[in-house]
């Protein structure tokens, strides 16, 4: 066990080393900050740029420039905005929470919906009800998220005026994005329930609950899903990488004031310690979520540390 | 097993799911192909006294007309080449080299397979949609860039899938007489391995279009992908939302023209999977 844990901690860190390397490097890519801040600012000399530089840190060696990235992740000190000198690190306090807030709710949304479904589907193998959660399933993978969410906006705010179309404010201004992400990620995971479900109906110890008599909400609820609740968690939590991606792009939609929101205002404005910062930080959070489900499932199931 | 009447009832369902996905992506694909055949007009021109014309209401304009009367059926059709262009040229790509990886990493094991599954671990921790902000912010959004992205960001999969299949075949008897006759590794790969795991890769090639036609539009939809000059299914849904509450006609058609699309394609995929890859090495 302690060898599994060494190696999956070590593949992380790799992984992260590798991820920063590359999102470091393409913000050095974008050209020099000193003359990006002084665009249209009058006169100045290149002494004036050269303290700039200087300031910045952007003078020095990559490599160098890099440690200190990395020193300033140790620390959360990830720099000012180049717009207004507001230190990043609050920023990201203030839109992280949002962005994880949304993809909790979406991912409860959607577990709510595609265990009972999924189940149904399991159970009803190959009859109408089956059939027709396979094809709702395949019309929800094959939506486009933005697109589902400017039409639930169509419906619901401009239609019927029932809901605020963007911002965050009140419970029902969480009910769009909730429900966009969640239908979307349902679609996947009725899937993986059925497909799961299917495996363990198959086994002997749900052959015995049922001669026992049990009642099939009791076979179905505590033996047969409890015994596929490990697999299914490990799906959930990969999942978490995809999510967040949609997320990002859905708060361009609704105005989510999250990171997503962050990102493209940052790309706007050329503000890139912004834009540094907030891929770092949802990448890390997915190597972090991506090697605890790996260590947990390591721990509950012994074949995977072998692997 | 199921009993056969579950089975016959499935295998009904599947051929209508052949029929539905090749029938969408059929039509799709044709119209796009002759857009300029159908559309002798062309999808730019700006006619100001059709402004804002709703849809099935004139026979010359049957999806409406965008505020500056330009054909939103025409403009459709036109914005299928970028998506379905995409889609296309980037799982191509994607496949070649992933193929080539996975065959390598899967029959030498050692060094390459390293670095292959190393890049799946950092593949996994970079969704598409951040990669891209992040270069394409620098880089500037363009046709080029998205699949090369795209394509960057897809191949691993090939790979992994490739070389998982080569791990379960490399040690049958048929490659292993293959290698005590003397047949040389080249010939085992491309004749002997290859031949016998392209079925999971093909239905993971269809899936991939759907998925990337999705990716394309949402990048373009967000300002970072293709040109928003020329039109495309992204680039119209993001100037359809401007005008939600004026015109809800230009933001409907252009989504419903990526749904059906990758619908089409996700039913042919589906069908694929169930007669190609029976094991499901590709489920999703």
């Amino acid at each position: 066990m302690a060898g599994f844990l060494i190696k999956r901690v070590l593949q992380a860190i790799f992984v992260v080393i590798v991820v920063t390397l590359v999102v470091s490097f393409a913000i050095r890519l974008t050209g020099d900050p000193a003359l990006m801040l002084t665009q249209g600012a009058g006169s100045v000399t290149e002494e004036d740029l050269q303290r700039i530089r200087t300031a910045l840190g952007v003078d020095q060696p990559f490599l160098v420039q890099y440690f200190s990235f990395l020193k300033g992740l140790l620390t959360l000190d990830f720099g000012r905005s180049f717009l207004g000198g507001t230190p990043v690190s609050r920023l990201i306090a203030d839109a992280l929470p949002a962005t994880l807030l949304l993809a909790f709710i979406s991912m409860v949304v959607s577990i709510v919906l595609s265990i009972p479904l999924g189940i149904k589907a399991a159970t009803t193998r190959g009859k109408w009800a089956d059939q027709a959660i396979r094809i709702l399933s395949l019309v929800g993978l094959s939506f486009p998220n933005f697109w589902l969410a400017i039409m639930l906006v169509l419906l619901f705010s401009v239609t019927l005026n029932w809901l605020p179309p963007s911002g965050m404010g009140g419970i029902e201004s969480y009910i769009m994005p909730a429900v966009t992400m969640g239908v979307i990620l349902t679609a996947t995971n009725v899937r993986l329930v059925r497909t799961a479900m299917l495996e363990t109906l198959q086994s002997q110890y749900i052959m015995v609950a049922r001669a026992k008599g049990l009642s099939e909400s009791k076979v179905l609820y505590k033996h047969a899903l409890r015994n596929c609740a490990i697999p299914l968690i490990t799906y959930f939590g990969l999942q978490f990488g995809g999510l967040l991606g949609g997320i990002v792009v859905i708060e361009r939609v609704f105005n989510w004031p999250g990171m997503g929101t962050l990102a493209f205002d940052a790309v706007g404005a050329r503000d890139y310690p912004v834009l540094q910062a907030v891929i770092t930080v949802l990448a890390l959070l997915i190597i972090g979520i991506n090697l605890i489900v790996d260590i947990a499932y390591g721990l509950v199931d012994p074949r995977i540390r072998t692997e | 097993m199921a009993s056969s009447t579950t089975s016959t009832a499935r295998s009904r369902f599947l051929s209508l799911e052949f029929i539905l996905g090749a029938f969408l992506t059929g039509t799709i694909c044709l119209a796009v192909l002759f857009a300029d055949v159908l559309f002798p007009g062309g999808f730019d021109r700006i006619d100001l006294m059709a402004r804002l014309t709703p849809p099935f209401v004139d026979a010359a304009h049957p999806l409406g007309t965008d505020p500056l009367g330009r054909d939103v059926l025409a403009r459709v059709v036109a914005g299928g080449r970028i998506s379905l262009t995409v889609g296309f040229v980037s799982v191509a790509g994607a496949v070649v080299i992933g193929v080539l990886m996975g065959l390598v990493a899967g029959y030498y094991r050692g060094f390459w397979d390293m670095v292959l599954m190393r890049f799946a671990d950092v593949q996994l921790a970079l969704p598409f949609i951040l990669l891209a902000i992040t270069f394409i912010a620098i880089l500037g959004g363009s046709l080029t860039n998205t699949i090369i992205l795209l394509i960057v960001s897809q191949w691993v999969q090939y790979a992994r899938l490739v070389r998982g299949s080569v791990l379960a075949l490399r040690d049958r008897e048929f490659i292993l007489s293959a290698q005590a006759i003397g047949v040389r590794d080249r010939r085992i790969i491309f004749q002997h391995l290859l031949p016998n795991l392209l079925g999971p890769v093909i239905v993971l090639m269809t899936l991939n279009v759907a998925t990337n036609i999705l990716l394309e539009s949402s990048l373009t939809f967000l300002g970072l992908g293709v040109d928003p000059t020329i039109p495309s299914w992204g680039g119209m849904l993001a100037d359809g939302r401007t005008y939600l509450q004026l015109a809800w006609w230009v933001s409907v058609f252009p989504g419903l023209a990526i749904l059906l699309t990758v619908l089409g394609l996700n039913l042919l995929g589906d069908w694929l999977r169930d007669s190609l890859d029976p094991t499901g090495r590709t489920s999703r």
